[in-house]
């Protein structure tokens, strides 16, 4: 017997749903990226299972770019909160409304 | 027993473990907690890349995944030793975690009913020799896929210089 193909996307499903609820009802900088890395990992899952389930590499070069633009994202994003940390002594982002009109 | 006959458990064990830790990323208060939970999460769909026979992807998720980019994380939060959250939602008004809370459940009932009512797939096909060991994927990303991997390297490099530029003392 074996996992079928939607079990896979219905954890993926399910994790992608958790990280939209962690960045839209999050306060904390830091935390709402980490959900933000959740939903990443949870498109990347889907890809993983449709590459295993049609036999096709596709999937996995596609995680292979996901992965390398999340690293960019995390590194270019952090350096962001640690500079406005800096400013403001805050990461809480209901305080950072100086954009706000 | 075969592989074969372990593959529903060890789905079953390892996707319970995702789905636990990925909730426990969201709800905890200290953002250290989160982090190590999403650790968590990230080993258990490495483990699940294991079971889907991707082991190039597998050795990429746990050394860059919950190896470099959560030590990023683990950096920063050590380094602004933040305190714990009592207000930890958004402050005042729980009208925006009910809209929150809404719109996420109904994309959440809309990707189930998708995955239920689409035809499946159905049995996975069996693989050609080689599917996702670091030799196929190397082949691809040198061949076929060359130019958006030479692109990769260059928004890399931007993400370094940009990272540095951000995060330096005094910057004008």
């Amino acid at each position: 017997m074996h996992v079928p193909l939607s079990a896979y996307l219905f954890l993926s499903a399910y994790l992608f749903v958790l990280g939209v609820i962690g960045v839209a009802t999050r306060r904390n900088a830091l935390i709402i990226f980490m959900s933000v890395e959740l939903m990443l990992n949870a498109v990347n899952l889907s890809f993983v299972a449709f590459s295993r389930f049609l036999d096709s590499m596709d999937g996995q070069i596609f995680v292979f770019f996901v992965m390398a633009v999340a690293t960019a994202e995390a590194a270019v994003g952090l350096a962001i909160i640690l500079a406005i940390y800096r400013n403001r002594e805050t990461v809480d982002v209901a305080e950072l409304n100086l954009l706000k009109w | 027993m075969s592989l074969a006959h372990l593959e529903p458990i060890l789905f079953a064990g390892l996707a319970l473990v995702a789905a636990i830790s990925g909730l426990l990323v969201v709800i905890q208060r200290h953002a250290i907690y989160s982090a190590l939970y999403l650790i968590l999460t990230m080993g258990s769909l490495a483990g699940l890349y294991i079971l889907l026979e991707a082991h190039f992807v597998w050795a990429v998720q746990v050394l860059v995944y919950a190896g470099a980019i959560m030590v990023l994380f683990l950096f920063v939060i050590m380094l602004l030793n933040l305190p714990r959250e009592d207000v930890p939602y958004a402050r005042r008004d729980f009208r925006r975690i009910l809209l929150a809370g809404g719109l996420a459940s109904v994309l959440l009932v809309e990707l189930v009913l998708v995955l239920a009512f689409r035809p499946h797939a159905g049995a996975a096909k069996v693989l050609t020799p080689g599917f996702g060991t670091t030799e196929t994927v190397g082949r691809l990303l040198f061949t076929q896929y060359l130019f958006p991997f030479e692109i990769t390297s260059v928004i890399l490099l931007i993400a370094i210089v940009g990272a540095l530029v951000l995060a330096k003392k005094h910057f004008s």
